[in-house]
Order: structure tokens, then sequence, then C-alpha cells
């Protein structure tokens, strides 16, 4: 054996190190992000109070008032108007490719849903003002359209492409065996779907769902485009509001660091974080629920 | 009587053929077991029985499978009905990611039957049937995916009994199994036969003996010879069968 050691180990030792301070890096830098962004938001109840702020609508920061109720309510009114319509939607259509389409068109649908994922969200939300607005402007009966119903359909068709392939991809991932024995039980192949394959699935659709959601609630461009952007309590459908992220990039720009303005529109950016922390452990949950069985 | 009666049956897996020119006949009541090499078509041909075979693409299917006298591939066969009676266990169990009680209430659901009471009558007579009852009858409502292999195998036996099934089809059903549940599912079969006609696809020519009163063999797609189980063992008519049975290949 040769006394010293060789470059081999060497080798291994540095990359080692390389990759744990890689990982450290990244963690510190999502620890910074909560902690600066914490720490300049929860400064805003030096001067206004939590009730305050969470909840009364009025938002006016030239007379000191700050009441964020507005853009909590709107930014859950949207995401939950996008579930609503892009959750059973994008399900259907992940049952459709899963278990009923020819593969031809699976192939082509398949890769399509996914550029649907990729396309910059400021194309849905330019397509969002120039078709859906008007569109809900005739629904809700509203002068303009702009409003929280808009601001739902257009997240919707955002999310779809997350709920399709997630929910295909826990479908296709269930063992044939669950189809085979049903149908020779003498299920219908409708039957097979809504109480085997879908109910198996379950786990991982909720996940597809969770994280629909926490892209939907985090959607700043299109949302700002076709939601109105009015600090005003959202008291219709298709009244123009705002949302935390809309709310946010809007004024953000304007405001001093350091001012209570600033403060608030930083808290706004945490309650975000915070919900996507919960949104997160939410679909751990659900697919640790999912291996358990 | 004659239960099933096939004839002049080829299967193609696209230009393949996997059947070649398949008659048979099996009786009420009575075990059949198929038997052969891997790839001979034994599995294949189990199930054309019930039309499962048709749900992989690109299969054709031509020939007459008579059921009852009915042809079950003429046009406007209710493949529904069929499966109902013409109920199949798979080579590895495959209970639902459900409660026992709901695996076995499954069948009885879909077939329309809501009223609680006659569910649990169902699936304790099932479960019964399928001696199983008395090692689960205290978990009915925990997941069936806790059940030993053996057991599970049984549950999936009880499932299938709960739809009212009249021929059972079993494709390699203790392959998976230890023994001592091999042993319990053989003596399942045996007294199952009183009341099904029962058709067992099995790579192990002892349980074949043990368990049926007829035996085909098959091999390459053909069906070689059929006969009385203890005939085809001892005195079997073609040089294939023998030399199969004697170990010579296979």
């Amino acid at each position: 054996m040769p006394q010293r050691k060789s470059w081999v180990y060497y080798n291994d030792r540095l990359s080692r190190y390389l990759f744990i301070s890689s990982a450290v890096l990244v963690s510190l830098i999502i620890l910074c992000i909560i902690w600066f962004v914490g720490m300049q938001g929860l400064s805003t109840f030096r001067e206004v109070s939590i009730i305050e702020f969470f909840t009364s609508s009025k938002w006016s920061p030239d007379s000191g008032k700050f009441g964020a109720l507005t853009f909590i309510a709107g930014s859950i009114g949207t995401t939950l108007i996008a579930i609503l319509l892009g959750g059973p939607l994008g399900l259907a259509g992940a049952v459709f490719l899963a278990e009923i389409a020819p593969p031809w068109v699976r192939a082509f649908m398949r890769p399509a849903t996914d550029l649907f994922a990729g396309i910059p969200s400021v194309v849905y939300g330019y397509v969002g003002i120039t078709v859906i607005v008007g569109l809900t402007g005739k629904l809700t009966n509203s002068p303009t359209g702009y409003g929280m119903l808009a601001a739902g359909i257009v997240l919707a068709i955002m999310i779809l492409p997350t709920v399709i392939s997630l929910s295909e991809d826990a479908l296709r991932s269930l063992p044939r065996t669950y189809k085979e024995a049903s149908l020779a039980l003498g299920a219908t192949r409708w039957q097979t779907i809504r109480r085997v394959l879908v109910p198996a699935a379950s786990p991982g659709i909720l996940t597809a769902i969770i994280l629909a959601m926490a892209r939907a609630i985090g959607e700043t461009m299109a949302v700002q485009m076709v939601i109105g952007n009015s600090p005003r309590f959202p008291d219709s459908l298709g009244s123009p509001t705002s949302t935390l992220t809309s709310n946010i990039v809007m004024e953000m720009g304007n405001t001093p660091f350091g001012s209570t303005w600033n403060n608030g529109l930083f808290m706004m950016a945490f309650i975000l974080l915070i919900i996507a922390l919960i949104m997160i452990i939410l679909v751990r949950t659900a697919s640790r629920k999912g291996a358990a069985r | 009587m004659d239960k099933i009666v096939v004839n002049k049956l080829d299967l193609f897996y696209g230009d393949q053929q996997a059947l070649n020119n398949i008659g048979i006949a099996m009786k009420e009541r009575s075990v059949t077991a198929l038997i052969g090499p891997s790839g001979c078509g034994k599995s294949t041909f189990l199930r054309t029985l019930n039309r499962m075979q048709d749900l992989i693409p690109s299969v054709k299917i031509m020939g007459q499978v008579k059921i009852d006298g009915q042809d079950i591939y003429a046009a406007g066969t209710d493949v529904v009905l069929l499966r109902k009676k013409v109920g199949m266990v798979f080579q590895n169990p495959n209970p639902f990611p459900k409660s026992v009680f709901e695996n076995v209430a499954y069948g009885p659901r879909i077939h329309g039957e809501t009223d609680k009471k006659k569910l649990s009558e169902i699936v304790e007579t099932s479960l019964k049937d399928a001696a199983l009852w008395n090692e689960v009858k205290d978990r009915l409502h925990e997941s069936a995916l806790g059940l030993s292999g053996g057991q599970q195998q049984r549950l999936c036996i009880a499932r299938l009994l709960a739809v009212g099934p009249e021929i059972l089809l079993m494709d390699e059903p203790t392959s998976a199994l230890d023994p001592i549940s091999t042993m319990k599912i053989e003596e399942l079969i045996s007294e199952l036969k009183d009341k099904y006609t029962i058709i067992i696809v099995t790579h192990n020519m002892h349980q074949a003996s043990r368990v049926s009163d007829r035996t085909a063999f098959f091999l390459s797609g053909d069906l070689i010879e059929e006969d009385v189980t203890s005939v085809l063992f001892t005195r079997p008519a073609k040089k294939k069968t023998e030399d199969y049975i004697s170990g010579r290949f296979g």
C-alpha cells in the first residue's frame, strides 16, 4: 500500500466540499430572503395596527390608511375562481390524455400542454385584455370587464398545464392491474376511471391542484393586466380591484425604502411567502400520504 | 353440458399469430387446466374468454367462442355483462387501494347495488366462500394492501365472487405466492368447482394434476392435446405432450 494518499482521495474531498458549500449557499440565500422580507414587512406594525392591516380595506397611503384586506381578498378570490374553473377542466384533460386519447392524440397534446406552461405570462395577460375582458364585461354587466372574474379566467387557463401534466403523471403511474381488475369485474371505462383510477391517484391530483394554486396566487403580470388595479374591495366579480401581487408591482416603484408604505408592501410580499410555504407543506403531506398507502 | 365451446380461434398481435386454430369445449362445473411453456399462448387464450385481450391495441381475433351457446365475439355483445359472468383472477394479487370491505363491495356497487345491508351480506358471504372471512372479519375497514400476498389473492377471489360470476378464469393465481398460500388457494379451487366452471392457467404440472379434471396442453400457439387430467399425464396421445410433461423441454 502506498503511504501517500492518491489524487482520487483529494478529488473526492474537494468535490464533497464543493457540493456542501453550494447547498449551504442556496439555503442561505433562501433564508436571507425570508428574513429580509419578513423583517421589512413586520416593521409595518410599528405604525399600523395588525388588526387594521388585516381587516380594513381602506388603502390610502397618503392619508396614512394601510388596510390590506382588499388585496388579500383579491388574491384569494382570483385563485379560488382559477381553481374552480381550471381544476375540474384540467383533471378532465388529464383523464382524457391518460385513459381515453388514442396514442397519436396524446403524442400531439402532451408536448402542446408542456408548451402551454412555457408561454410567458405577459402573453396570457395580453390575450386576457383582448379577448376575456370583453367577455367578462358582458357576463358581469360591468362597463369595463376588468376585475376578479377576468383575472380568475386568465389564471384558470394558465394553471391548466400544471394540473393536466401532474394529474396525468399521477394517473399514468398507477399500476395497470387496477384498471384490469376493475374492467374484469364488468366495470365500464367510466366507472373504472371514477371509482378506481381517480381515487387511487388522488394524492398526486391533490399535489397538482395545490401547486396550481401556488402558481395562481403568485402570478403577477397577467393578473395585473386584467384586474383593473383599483384598491377597491371586490364587491362584485366584474369590478376593478387589486391583488397582493398586482398592488406590489404597481406601487413598489413609487415608495421610498423604509417608509411605512414601502414596509406595507413588503408585508404583503411576506404574506405571499407564507402562503407559498404553507402550500409546500401541504404538497409534502399529500405526497407522503400517497406513499404511505 | 358444455359451458364454453371454442371453434377455430385465431389470434394475431399485429402480424404475429399467437393462437392457431384453437378448438376446445369445457364442461359446466369442472376445472380445466391450461399448461405449456412460457409464451405458448395459454394466458392469451384465457384472456380471450372474457375479452380482456380486446384491451390490447392491434389485436385481431377470428373464430368463435361460445358461452352458453352465445358467441361472445358476435356484434352487439355486452362486454360488461360478459365480464360479470366470466370473472378473472390475475397472476399477481391486485386489490384496489381501498379497504377490504370496499374491495369486495366494488363489484356489486358498480352493478347497481346500493342497499347497505345487502352489500354487507354479499361481502360476508363472498369472503366466507373465498375462505378469508375468519382472517379479516375484524379488519374489514383497514386497507387491503396491508394483507399478506396469499390473503390478497383470496380477497381478489372474494371480490370476483361478489359479482356472481359463473365462470372463473385464473391466470397463474399462485405463481406469486408461498407454498402454504398456494395450498389454500388450491383447496379453495376444489371447493369452488361445485358451483363454478373454472379454467386455470398454471406453470406447475403438479398443480394441474391436483386441481383439474381436464388438462389442455398448449405449445407455440397450438392446442396440442386436451384430455382427462389423469390420462393426459399418464398416457398422453402426442409425442410433444409426453416430452413436455416428462420435463424434456419447457
